[in-house]
């Protein structure tokens, strides 16, 4: 296998004591592929890719993400989540720093970076965002759809191995969901490994390698864009795209 | 009512022997000043620091801190300073009651630490509130950057909570300097207990009382104003009254 960035190995997780929201989940994302996870909501999808980074915890399986063993005990786990992008549903700026600093202080903080390299480094990323004029505005002056593509060079400015997408334009407007999809699907095509919670369908058909299909707390389909959207031989699945994409 | 009033008492010689019965009062105001500000200090850091262990998923933390807030925030304060000024040197080995009965200003530190800490249950109480007002996903963003708990709470929790809480810490910053009052009954010479003196020494209870209101309400509204003012640089632009 080439490189392997993810890999789940029968992830199970139960919330206290009889629910169970992670069923023998296996799953691999290889190096420069992106998969969209999607499923009805309740299904486990937000829950699993904040595994990845161990944002949540799991009872049972095996999670490695670029060689770090996540069921091993005494991980690093600071310096592991440096190295995984998140952007979450709400954006999760800081409120109080300003955009550049919001893009500089995990670089600093957490990097070491020196504050003009940080600096420059957000620069560049704002430039690649399409938001340089904003830099030194705070979030709360900015629309949804530009803190959500703030959120995304934050997150880039730690130079991650692979980005983790949890649902991030179900918050927006729909008039700004596609600068924010644009800017994906821009890193996609960069060769960015991504795993995306969404329910945008067209994203999915555009730069999507494989589309994984959850349905309480099980990984129901994982196939290939082509073989999802073709016949996807799994009636749970069949039925959930057809009411995602009538409309 | 015969009164005979006398407003300027003030001016006259105290029979202490040095200055004037102002004098009293403005060595009053000093020493109210000093207990207020030094016993805020103590309540801002211990209050802090216990808002934020109230605030951690560790269960046995959250209820330390919980015994901790309930403990000094359900005693009433004149019992909490009689508990430190009096009883504390009989519990304690001998030789360190001795040592705590011959400290020369043991009032001023007794009210400093005796009122800090009553506030600090209060501040620790707002700190923990303020930290529950925020998004939880603000933590999960810090700690998504690779950030620390520590660096998490520093740099994106606290700021944001401290801006929540500005308003009724406000309060709590002017409940201070009124409660340093109560250390009169300890025998600290602050300003309720001056004004109380020139009304022995003098007969002139309603000037001296006068003017220790007045004197209350001026430093109050200082403080209420400075209050405001950090309120104002504090304010993040895009939130909040627009």
């Amino acid at each position: 296998m080439t490189d392997t960035i993810i890999a789940l190995q029968n992830v199970s997780k139960w919330y206290n004591p009889a629910f169970q929201v992670l069923k023998d989940c296996t799953l691999a994302v290889p190096k420069g592929e992106v998969v969209v996870v999607c499923g009805p909501s309740g299904s486990g999808k937000s829950t699993l890719i904040k595994c990845i980074n161990a944002l949540e915890s799991f009872r049972e399986g095996e999670i490695t993400v670029d060689g770090v063993r996540l069921h091993e005990k005494g991980v690093n786990l600071p310096k592991l989540r440096a190295r995984v992008g998140m952007v979450f549903q709400h954006f999760e700026l800081f409120p109080h720093l300003s955009v550049l600093d919001n893009l500089d202080l995990a670089q600093i903080k957490v990097l070491g970076r020196g504050k003009q390299e940080a600096r420059t480094k957000s620069e560049a990323l704002l430039h690649r965002v399409e938001l340089s004029e904003h830099a030194n505005k705070f979030p709360g002056q900015l629309s949804g759809g530009q803190q959500q593509r703030v959120a995304i060079a934050r997150a880039l400015a730690m130079d991650p191995v692979v980005m983790l997408f949890d649902e991030p334009t179900s918050a927006l407007d729909p008039e700004m969901v596609s600068e924010v999809l644009d800017v994906m699907v821009k890193l996609a095509h960069e060769g960015m490994t991504m795993m995306v919670v969404t329910h945008e369908m067209g994203f999915a058909r555009k730069v999507a390698h494989r589309v994984v299909f959850m349905d309480r707390g099980e990984i129901v389909v994982d196939a290939p864009k082509d073989a999802f959207f073709g016949d996807v031989g799994n009636e749970r699945a069949k039925l959930f795209l057809s009411k995602i994409l009538q409309h | 009512m015969n009164y005979h009033w006398n407003w300027g008492i003030f001016w006259d010689a105290s029979p202490e022997g040095a200055g004037t019965y102002a004098d009293m009062l403005i060595g009053g105001l000093r020493i109210t000043l000093a207990v207020s500000v030094l016993a805020w200090m103590i309540a801002l850091t211990t209050g802090s620091a216990v808002g934020v262990l109230r605030s951690l998923p560790n269960p046995w933390l959250k209820r330390l801190a919980n015994a901790y807030i309930e403990l000094l925030r359900n005693i009433p304060l004149l019992v909490q300073l009689f508990l430190w000024y009096f009883v504390l040197p009989e519990i304690v080995p001998e030789a360190w009651g001795d040592w705590l009965k011959s400290l020369r200003d043991a009032p001023f530190y007794t009210a400093v630490i005796g009122l800090g800490l009553f506030m600090s249950a209060r501040v620790a109480v707002q700190v923990s509130t303020g930290i529950a007002a925020l998004p939880r996903g603000q933590m999960a963003a810090g700690l998504a950057l690779g950030l620390t708990l520590p660096q998490t709470y520093r740099y994106v929790i606290l700021p944001n909570a401290f801006r929540v809480i500005l308003p009724p810490l406000t309060s709590e910053t002017i409940n201070t300097i009124k409660n340093s009052s109560v250390a009169l009954t300890i025998g600290l010479a602050e300003l309720t207990a001056r004004a109380r003196a020139i009304q022995e020494f003098s007969f002139q209870v309603f000037e001296a009382f006068t003017a220790a209101t007045l004197i209350y309400l001026v430093i109050n509204m200082i403080a209420t104003l400075l209050m405001r003012m950090l309120e104002r640089q504090m304010r993040i632009p895009g939130y909040g009254a627009k």
